[in-house]
């Protein structure tokens, strides 16, 4: 059929800009310019979608981002992208887009059957229906919940586009390009101020695209073109045009994404960034955000052809695009009659303006009914009728109080109606930052009323609705905005001077009322497009007993859907007071949240994605483990080695050849990630007198000690060995997990509690390279790399230090143990660790060396009944829980924690406390985590006693073993228990959680 | 997302940053003369200001220092940076700004 609804006229249109698309299947033509909606309007495609719970017919209502029922599925495969709004799309060569929520078709939808229940399917409907029993949410209503109600699809492959993030610091930040954001950035880039205006269109200009003002004696279009020449030219300020401004945060923290080619054709996208994340730090902010225009409730007014008289006029002056050939406009304010008049003078019929109110007096009345357009006051549209578009309307006159319709009613055939409730301000963003509004009867709005950041409002958004006080305002803002930042504004310039006409006549009016009290009668009348909330849902939820906005908003669901309500929100308010018999100033607004329009998760990732998603730390031996065939386990942000299979091994088969190597032989770990803290000063002892549990004044130079940190709480927050290096000097080392933590950890308490101690703290995780060799033969494997040094166990002995060279590296050799085996752990400087590790495996060859990972580390210390803090602790163990009395200190004064054992909970017997696990069947490995109980047969809910913390399988002890919290267990030694599982119960006796060489005869190895 | 002026650094993004909660909880000088209820209230009672609210903040991913802020606990309005060893200013506490 063509651009049936184009107006093709020479001036405006280019003939040779035309542009295939294809909607639902089939190709249209459109113009370089056009949004799909425009597109599609000109096409004559009314019938867009189908709502969310009755799949009633859905077409397109708005012409920005207001609009709640022109949603598209836009694209296909990867570049796809569900529920976008078709008024924000700009057409491209070959867009193919479709409509979301329909099946089969949009024009043949079963689930359209649902709008004949919709006296079921009201307010709270899912609430009430599916509530009971709970277990058939999972396998029931939800899968046919989302079914039904799925929107559109999330693509199913990887996004193939690039997004990025930038961060910007202007000195004002303008939102919003139209003339009041124009004129305050115009202010402030002549006053010298680093200026960023962003603005959601393509083309600036705002309502100016549309309404026909003269300014300065030109068309209001060449103003803007001319200040938007004078912004551009000034290196000071960026314009940013297709850029929604989403989020606005504390301390003038706001968030933009730009859309830089989601308005190309998809071949000329590759390689180029699609969206950019605006982080934006201003010194002042002017939003001039705009208002949008509010439907108006009535029955049938989601009909597609029921559209906005603003919206009409834009698609007419932006697009050259007729909304109807025959239209009728119903409107409580002077606004419509413009578009009335100019939809009026391009050709098409304006039926009738419906005026709901009995006196109608402006200038633009006057007009329209000069131009002999009939105009039926103290009137309202009762319906609109139609299956699929609107094809007539009934008109019936208001009673004396307009509280109900009464008389005859005329039947107007039509096949559109634009209406016009009123303007709101645009206010998402100055709610958001934290700003008050208040309820103006006059302009029938809410408008700002305190500030709380620093902010200046203008323009529609601020109320001011003229185009002159747009200007106005807007210049204010920016002077203002200028003069606080010490700018001076030049007193030279002149305001612009506007011819229009006065259009803000309103009177209020939420919803056509019916004939009498009956509620039942707007079940069409339709609040919320996107979410099918009608008047009626309204009325029920108040008789249901709701009555605050924010309890009904979420009952109801208006304002739920994507967008946000922005058509929605006011008249529900409205309709609320009239139900409630309430004024409507006196009802708060419910809150606006962030995001504005909805955001793309590319555009929030960035290029945080894939690998960059998180830092990732290495060691400088990881190459050797990556080439050797290591499998890696992630600790906090570090790759750590989790075992070396070879040969085809499965996990076990290596976990028992590298448990085996070490007790039997020797093997090597890489353990360059273990914290490693200096800590320097005259008291340093004294400083770790206070962090630790345990005493440290008496190590002596080239010792080492195990420590035990508490929080204040007395609860175990990390461990580690630390070295003495000198009197004044030591190497603190905690869990690779805790290193950052430790360290702010020390610092808190050194410059916050005891900044009269002389200390210093220093992370050296980086500058020292660990490897750390274990086993019977790890004595022979060192003297072979050092034969200088005197390994013998009185001369270099347990929890010991020597400094010394090996082939020229400077080493620190720690003689300390996890794995109960004979072990020393080589430092070298960072650089050297590849050249020491291969030293190690080139020489313990003959030892047969293996090395190996975190899982083997793990089973070690776990055979010896070492904690692992996070693992069998969770910041609710005490020493005491761990049966580590003996690392704290009954002779010290204070340290942190101390006060706390002594609390009635800390002390108390039936604490969780730390044991080992033998399962009856030893090849049985319990899983970690599960719960323990004393009585299997206890009836449900057991009562629990504790649960696993580590389970393996112990290659050495031939069985598995596993380590537990249980309550009181201390005392339970021989007792069993038991771990229900979903298919068995396993049984098993607790134990001493040291399983192997209690004794302790292992750590001296072979001689 | 707040904007906080390190003494040491100036205006940085609250990410650089680590919360530390109420200030001007001294730690006991001598935790053993302290009975259980005195113990705990150090340990776990803090107060809960609508207004201005003194609280301390640790520079992590900067200059490691920490200080002291008085903010707003309604508007987030930072009113004032101090460092540890400076003395509280002096803001109502009720309404804050």
């Amino acid at each position: 059929m063509g651009e049936f609804n184009r107006i093709i006229n020479p001036d405006k249109i280019n003939k040779n800009n035309k542009i295939r698309f294809t909607f639902n299947g089939k190709s249209y033509v459109g113009r370089k310019g056009d949004t799909l909606a425009a597109g599609l309007l000109a096409n004559n495609v009314f019938l867009v979608g189908r709502s969310f719970k009755y799949h009633r017919p859905r077409g397109i209502i708005a012409a920005g981002a207001e609009e709640p029922g022109a949603l598209v599925q836009l694209e296909q495969g990867s570049h796809t992208q569900p529920n976008i709004r078709a008024t924000q799309i700009e057409l491209y060569d070959n867009l193919i887009a479709s409509s979301v929520n329909v099946w089969p078709s949009v024009d043949t939808d079963v689930s359209a059957i649902n709008g004949l229940f919709s006296r079921i399917f009201t307010a709270g409907f899912y609430n009430k229906t599916f509530m009971w029993p709970r277990s058939f949410w999972m396998k029931l209503y939800e899968p046919v919940i989302r079914r039904a109600a799925g929107w559109g699809k999330a693509p199913q492959s990887t996004d193939p586009d690039i997004y990025d993030h930038i961060h910007d610091y202007p000195d004002i930040l303008v939102v919003g390009g139209g003339p009041a954001g124009l004129s305050a950035a115009l202010v402030a880039a002549r006053a010298g101020a680093r200026v960023v205006l962003v603005d959601e269109g393509a083309e600036l200009g705002g309502g100016l695209r549309q309404l026909d003002r003269i300014i300065d004696q030109k068309p209001s279009m060449e103003w803007v073109e001319s200040v938007k020449a004078e912004l551009s030219a000034n290196p000071n300020v960026k314009l940013l045009s297709r850029t929604v401004l989403f989020g606005y945060y504390d301390q003038n923290y706001l968030v933009a994404v730009e859309h830089k080619t989601d308005h190309l054709p998809l071949q000329e996208r590759a390689g180029k960034v699609r969206q950019r994340t605006w982080h934006f730090r201003a010194k002042r902010v002017v939003l001039a955000t705009g208002a949008h225009e509010r439907p108006i409730v009535f029955s049938n007014n989601d009909k597609p052809g029921v559209m906005l008289a603003g919206s009409v006029l834009a698609y007419l002056e932006r697009y050259q695009v007729r909304c109807g050939s025959e239209a009728v406009y119903f409107t409580n304010n002077d606004s419509a009659y413009e578009s009335a008049l100019r939809l009026h003078e391009s050709g098409a019929t304006v039926k009738a303006i419906i005026d709901t109110r009995t006196e109608v007096k402006g200038e633009l009345p006057a007009k329209a009914e000069a131009a002999g357009i009939e105009v039926i006051k103290g009137s309202a549209i009762s319906k609109a009728l139609g299956r699929k578009t609107v094809k007539a309307i009934e008109v019936r006159k208001f009673s004396q109080d307009k509280s109900r319709l009464e008389g005859a009613v005329r039947r107007i055939p039509c096949n559109l109606v634009a209406m016009s409730g009123g303007w709101s301000p645009v206010v998402h963003l100055f709610s958001q930052s934290g700003g008050k509004l208040t309820y103006n009867s006059e302009k029938a709005c809410y408008l700002p009323i305190k500030i709380v950041q620093n902010q200046y409002v203008a323009g529609s958004c601020n109320g001011d609705f003229l185009t002159s006080e747009c200007i106005e305002s807007g210049v204010t803002a920016g002077r203002e905005a200028s003069t606080a930042l010490g700018l001076s504004v030049s007193d030279q310039q002149n305001m612009p001077i506007v011819e229009e006409v006065e259009d803000q006549n309103i009177e209020a009016c939420w919803m056509v009322p019916g004939e009498n009290e009956d509620p039942q009668q707007y079940a069409k009348h339709f609040v919320d497009f996107q979410n099918d909330t009608t008047a009626t849902d309204i009325h029920l939820a108040v008789k249901e007993g709701f009555e605050s906005s924010e309890h009904i908003k979420r009952y109801t669901l208006t304002g739920f859907g994507t967008d946000q309500g922005k058509t929605s929100n006011i008249n529900a308010l409205g309709i609320l007071s009239q139900v409630l018999k309430k004024p409507i100033s006196e009802l708060p607004t419910t809150t606006f949240r962030p995001p504005y329009t909805p955001v793309s998760y590319g555009a929030l990732a960035g290029r945080h994605i894939g690998k960059w998603s998180d830092t990732i730390r290495v060691t400088s031996i990881h190459d050797w483990h990556v080439k050797n065939g290591a499998l890696f386990e992630n600790v906090g942000q570090w790759h750590r080695p989790w075992y070396y299979p070879r040969n085809g091994e499965t996990m076990q088969q290596s976990l028992n050849r590298e448990c085996l190597a070490v007790r039997q032989g020797v093997g090597v770990l890489d353990a360059s990630t273990l914290g490693k803290i200096e800590i320097k000063g005259p008291d340093a002892a004294e400083f770790l007198n206070l962090v630790y549990t345990n005493a440290w004044s008496k190590l002596g130079v080239g010792r080492v000690r195990y420590g035990l940190m508490c929080r204040e709480d007395g609860m175990v927050f990390d461990d580690g060995t630390t070295a003495r290096l000198a009197d004044d000097h030591f190497l603190m080392t905690t869990t690779t997990g805790n290193a950052a933590l430790v360290l702010d950890w020390l610092e808190e308490y050194l410059q916050t509690e005891w900044p009269h101690l002389k200390v210093f703290c220093t992370s050296v995780t980086e500058q020292w390279s660990t490897i750390s060799i274990a086993g019977p033969k790890s004595r022979r494997l060192l003297q072979k790399l050092a034969p200088h040094l005197n390994l013998a166990a009185d001369d270099f002995p347990f929890m010991s230090f020597k400094t010394t060279h090996i082939d020229g590296l400077e080493c620190r050799i720690f003689r300390i143990s996890f794995t109960g085996e004979l072990s020393y752990e080589i430092n070298v400087p960072w650089h050297a660790g590849q050249k020491m590790w291969d030293l190690v495996m080139e020489a313990g060859e003959e030892f047969g060396i293996a090395p190996y990972g975190t899982e083997t580390m793990h089973i070690l210390r776990a055979e010896k009944g070492f904690i692992i803090v996070g693992q069998e602790t969770d910041g609710t163990m005490t020493p005491q829980d761990l049966g580590m009395d003996w690392i704290v200190s009954k002779k010290k004064d204070d340290f942190i924690g101390k006060r706390s054992f002594t609390r009635a909970d800390t002390g108390a017997d039936n604490r969780k406390q730390l044991v080992g696990l033998l399962t009856d069947n030893p090849k049985e490995v319990l899983p970690e985590g599960a719960q323990l109980v004393f009585d299997r047969y206890a009836p449900k809910p057991m009562p629990m006693v504790g649960h696993v913390t580590s389970s393996y399988y112990s290659a050495t002890l031939e069985r598995s073993i596993a380590l537990a919290v249980v309550r009181g267990g201390l005392d339970k030694m021989g007792e069993r228990l038991f771990a229900p599982l979903e298919h068995t119960t396993i049984g098993a006796t607790i134990t001493s959680p040291v399983f192997y060489d209690p004794e302790g005869d292992r750590l001296d190895g072979e001689i | 997302m707040l904007h906080i002026s390190c003494p040491w650094c100036g205006p940085r993004a609250e990410t650089e940053f680590r919360y530390g909660g109420e200030a001007h909880i001294a730690r006991p000088q001598k935790p053993d003369e302290l009975d259980d209820q005195q113990w705990a209230d150090f340990l776990f009672m803090r107060t809960n200001t609508k207004g201005a609210f003194a609280e301390r903040w640790y520079h992590s991913h900067g200059c490691r220092q920490w200080f002291n802020v008085i903010r707003n606990t309604v508007s987030h309005q930072i009113l004032a940076v101090y460092k540890t060893d400076e003395k509280r200013p002096d803001f109502p506490i009720k309404g804050g700004v």
